[in-house]
């Protein structure tokens, strides 16, 4: 196959086949250099982030929604054309008809639609309502089969976040498709797979994934429609730069109108746009400058992507993340780096557009990397606290040279593997759950294996151990059962038309699950194990607290003794979970992370053995617990690195924050050693580290003064927020954490 | 090797202050100095902190290889750390069998062979020159400048990369003479490639209140850092 579009671009297998993979690696420039090729904002930039600053502005005084449309529900085409400042932009289209604007998508919760629509003062049409009262919706399906134990486990919340009342997602179509093979060669592809699929043996799974394509290829047909509107023809590959990622956009546009899913990331695009740069840059038909505008502008786009939540999951999450996350440079399989000179421009942005947490910018951090990205990472993170790491080292020999990350640290081969989300289950909680023999103490809930609570009044470390292996397995199976009820209702209620055919037909399923609280359950075995822990009971004879003698090892300090205990945690978890089968076969995987809602899990929880106080918040993902880190910041992460990715395949979250001045004397020295961090840390095969370079004394004041720091952004736990957009419990919280600080 | 040990007061696993790079950096129990702007008096007492053998102090710092880079590595500190000669002399033969930078952070007023030895495992010296002043040196150091000289003139004798550092401290030598003096001296030694002024804080009052000792330098006020800057301007050469 050979198209006009192309020229100037080096066959490949690519031409034959959909394979962007083997398009990039056929086309693509490596840039080895520092970043003194970058161009600033142009005048026409910096005027549309003028009227976007206002847009924000404004939308922050509405209470968070600037508008919502209630009598439409949200697909490709259902919004007549939307912008900005329509002469001025170069990448166009809106998710509705006007910039921030939410559209209403019920399909996977009408509760959620109408809920949201209330909590802002705003009713949900009654054309919606009609239209979905004879309608199954997602949530619908999964409360219908839902068993007693699932509502239990989700109403006490040792289950918890489970995306069952909205789009599930963290599936990232491979956008890129579009621009380089045009709508209409993937439509022949999938018509192709469609006539295979046929001449076989029907049966469930075949006739299911029959109709599916039949979904798939219809909603490109709508894709192609949605872009008609605003006057591009996708149905073609895309001849230019401009169009590379006018189409690319236009295809993730797709998805986020179709669906709302909980993080809607974008894969890996700066490489790919940089072939057509480069192509258009020895054509004479762009300039650096011009080159970085399209970037700007399409990273505008993209911190204009808003969804309709409720105020309780905006609460939850620190204001309402889509987690648009790009994943930027790590190295090849031939050993040439990824890393381009489009990699600098995406990360230029958050000087050119000032700091912002979308989109979520990830970079895959190599040890080969060339030193002078290496270095203006480093420099960008210490301006902005606006990037996370991921060790491109550890995940390339799995994923291959061409995965992406969904939401915060879940690792998937663009469109060759999907996701099915399961947020996360509380091991600290359940700690409690089974020394009380199956007794909820927070929700005064029986639940789970019934038995006495454990009689001992100083607890043996043996003893609890075989009383906790009980109730993982009992978790266990019950959580793989559950997210099997989810996904086998979304697949039927809330399918991802766009997105999936935006990947291969035989696609691989992953099915990720996660744990919160390892180190609060750390720490506490780590007590029973090494000091005197008592457990004290109240009047009905349930444990409530602990009276704990001694010192133990902590979780955060290098020391083996209990470092081996969280990694031996989440070995059990994941050895148990992969023993119930899963939903059209998805690989089980598991992640320590928990977003931002630590704070919550912490709410949910009784007092535990390593002397955590009820209700207090749990730290973030795999971070040790707050200030028990007694031996500096190497040492924390190395406690960190420890837990295994081969039993956390989704990901390991740690946050890791630190004032300038424990970072060195000058610019130089801090950007430098940030950088020494980072290959130490992956050199350990770490998985993830958020990385913020700030002070204290700068939260507590943006804490007490939030209109003067609207912009401050912070990594939080695989992704970034305004601070402000965080509630004041979530701030309180970010504040108490461990900053490593100079002596 | 000896089970000799060594009396820590802490440990650091992330420096990037006392010396080039990401450092381990190990804070040694014990000084023989009672320097009025001391910001560790907690490590002046000489027979507390914890005990650990030189070997299990590089197991530890083997542990953060990976962080080091081309330049970092290990610092002995303090208190200080020539009081223990010996057993930093154990701990920097272990790191160089290891590959470890060491760096050693040092008022330097003791010149002994066992220092000497120390000294030839020794890869940079932050030698802490607290005054250009004799008369200051005595009153607020209780040793003479002129011993700390002469261990700076073995330093040149041996070649030992150095770096002179001086806290400067408000009213007393925050001058442009001092620094020219400083100057000289580091112009006069081959060995001195780099001059630190560290600003003079008060965040070690509350370890002082702890130890129930008087802070001397309480009425003092923190330096300013557009002060350091702009001393610095007089030795670009050794930034």
């Amino acid at each position: 196959m050979k198209h006009e579009s192309w020229n100037g671009f080096k066959a490949g297998a690519w031409c034959d086949e959909i394979n962007v993979r083997d398009f990039i690696q056929t086309n693509y420039r490596e840039y080895k250099g520092d970043s003194e090729f970058l161009s600033g904002a142009t005048k026409r930039t910096t005027e549309m982030m003028k009227k976007v600053e206002y847009l924000f502005k404004l939308e922050r005084q509405y209470g968070g929604v600037l508008d919502i449309d209630t009598d439409t529900v949200s697909s490709l085409t259902s919004y007549s054309p939307g912008y900005i400042d329509k002469e001025n932009e170069l990448i166009v289209g809106l998710q509705t008809n006007r910039p921030l604007k939410r559209g209403v998508n019920p399909f996977g919760g009408i509760r959620m639609a109408r809920q949201a629509c209330k909590a802002y003062g705003y009713e949900l049409g009654k054309k919606i309502e009609d239209e979905f009262r004879y309608r199954t919706t997602h949530n619908d399906g999964v409360f219908r089969a839902y068993t007693d134990e699932m509502r239990a486990a989700r109403h006490c919340h040792v289950i918890t976040g489970l995306p069952d009342a909205y789009g599930r997602g963290r599936i990232i179509g491979d956008y890129r498709r579009v621009a380089l093979y045009g709508v209409d060669k993937l439509i022949e592809e999938k018509n192709k797979d469609r006539a295979k699929i046929s001449k076989g043996t029907l049966n469930a799974d075949e006739i299911r994934l029959y109709e599916e394509l039949y979904k798939q290829i219809s909603f490109m047909e709508f894709l192609k429609e949605m872009a008609l509107m605003y006057g591009y023809d996708i149905s073609k590959p895309a001849k230019n730069a401009r169009e590379a990622i006018q189409w690319t956009y236009f295809a993730y546009l797709g998805a986020i109108k179709e669906q709302n899913g909980a993080a809607m990331s974008l894969g890996r695009v700066s490489t790919f746009f940089d072939i057509y740069i480069e192509r258009d840059m020895n054509y004479g038909i762009l300039t650096e400058e011009t080159a970085q505008e399209l970037i700007d502008d399409f990273v505008i786009k993209l911190r204009m992507a808003r969804m309709l939540r409720t105020p309780e999951y905006n609460d939850l999450f620190g204001g309402d993340p889509m987690w648009i996350t790009e994943a930027i440079g790590g190295m090849g399989e031939d050993g040439r780096t990824l890393v381009s000179k489009s990699s600098f421009r995406m990360l230029n942005t958050l000087y050119t557009l000032g700091s912002s947490p979308e989109p979520n910018l990830t970079v895959l951090w190599s040890k080969d990397l060339p030193d002078g990205f290496k270095h203006f990472c480093a420099k960008v993170s210490k301006d902005t606290d606006s990037i996370q790491y991921e060790n491109d080292d550890l995940m390339r020999p799995i994923y291959g040279d061409d995965y992406a990350i969904a939401c915060c640290v879940s690792a998937m081969k663009v469109g060759k593997q999907m996701q099915f989300f399961g947020a996360r289950c509380n091991l600290a909680k359940l700690l409690l759950i089974a020394l009380n023999g199956g007794y909820d103490t927070t929700s005064g809930m029986h639940i789970g294996p019934q038995m006495p609570v454990i009689e001992s009044p100083k607890l043996d470390y043996y003893e609890v151990m075989e009383r906790y292996d009980i109730y993982i397995k009992w978790l266990a199976n019950l959580y793989v059962n559950t997210m099997n009820v989810i996904h086998y209702m979304h697949d039927k209620y809330a399918y991802e038309k766009t997105q999936m055919a935006l990947h291969d037909t035989d696609v691989e399923r992953l099915m990720a699950f996660g744990v919160a609280g390892l180190s609060v359950v750390a720490d506490s075995l780590s007590a029973i194990k090494h000091a005197s822990v008592y457990p004290v009971t109240d009047e009905n004879g349930y444990i409530v607290e602990f009276t704990t003698n001694g010192d133990f090892p902590k979780y955060g300090n290098d020391d083996d003794r209990v470092d081996l205990i969280a990694k031996d945690m989440t070995h059990r978890f994941i050895t148990e979970l992969r023993k119930t089968p899963t939903y059209r076969n998805a690989v089980h995987t598991l992640s320590v992370l928990t977003i931002t809602s630590n704070v919550m899990y912490g709410k949910h929880t009784g007092a535990t053995p390593d002397g955590r106080a009820a209700g207090s918040p749990f730290a973030p993902g795999a971070n040790p617990m707050h200030n028990r880190e007694e031996n500096g910041a190497l040492a924390s992460l190395n406690s960190v690195a420890k837990i295994s990715y081969d039993d956390c395949r989704d990901g390991i979250s740690n946050t890791f924050s630190i004032t300038p001045d424990a970072l060195g004397k000058t610019d130089e020295e801090r950007i430098e050693n940030l950088v020494s961090i980072l290959d130490g840390y992956f050199a350990k095969d770490a998985h993830h580290i958020n990385v913020n370079v700030l002070n204290r004394e700068t939260l507590m004041e943006a804490y007490e003064n939030p209109e003067a720091y609207p912009n401050l952004t912070i990594r939080v736990s695989g992704y970034a927020v305004n601070f402000h957009k965080l509630s004041k419990e979530q701030q309180r919280e970010v504040i108490s954490r461990t900053f490593h600080d100079a002596l | 090797m000896s089970e000799m040990k060594g009396r820590v007061h802490s440990i650091q696993s992330l420096g990037t202050v006392d010396g080039p790079g990401v450092r381990f950096v190990v804070f040694m129990q014990g000084c023989n100095l009672r320097c009025k702007c001391c910001h560790n008096p907690d490590t002046w007492e000489l027979f507390s902190g914890t005990e650990y053998t030189a070997k299990e102090i590089v197991s530890k710092a083997v542990r953060y290889k990976e962080y080091f880079s081309k330049k970092g590595g290990i610092t002995l500190s303090g208190g200080e750390p020539l009081l223990q000669a010996d057993f930093a002399k154990e701990v920097f033969a272990l790191c160089h069998e290891n590959d470890i930078n060491t760096c050693l952070d040092t008022s330097g007023n003791i010149l002994s062979n066992s220092v000497k030895e120390l000294l030839s495992y020794t890869d940079r010296v932050l030698l802490d020159v607290k005054y250009t002043d004799d008369t200051l040196y005595k009153e607020n150091v209780g040793c003479h400048l002129g011993v700390v000289l002469d261990f700076l003139s073995y330093l040149d004798e041996k070649s030992i990369p150095t770096t002179l550092r001086q806290v400067i401290i408000p009213t007393i030598n925050d001058d442009e003479e001092n620094i020219l003096k400083l100057k000289a001296i580091a112009d006069a030694h081959e060995c001195v490639d780099k001059i630190e002024l560290l600003p003079f804080k008060k965040i070690c009052q509350t370890k002082y209140d702890n130890l129930n000792v008087e802070f001397p330098f309480s009425h003092i006020n923190q330096a300013k850092e557009s002060d350091i800057n702009a001393l610095k301007q007089h030795i670009p050469e050794y930034s």
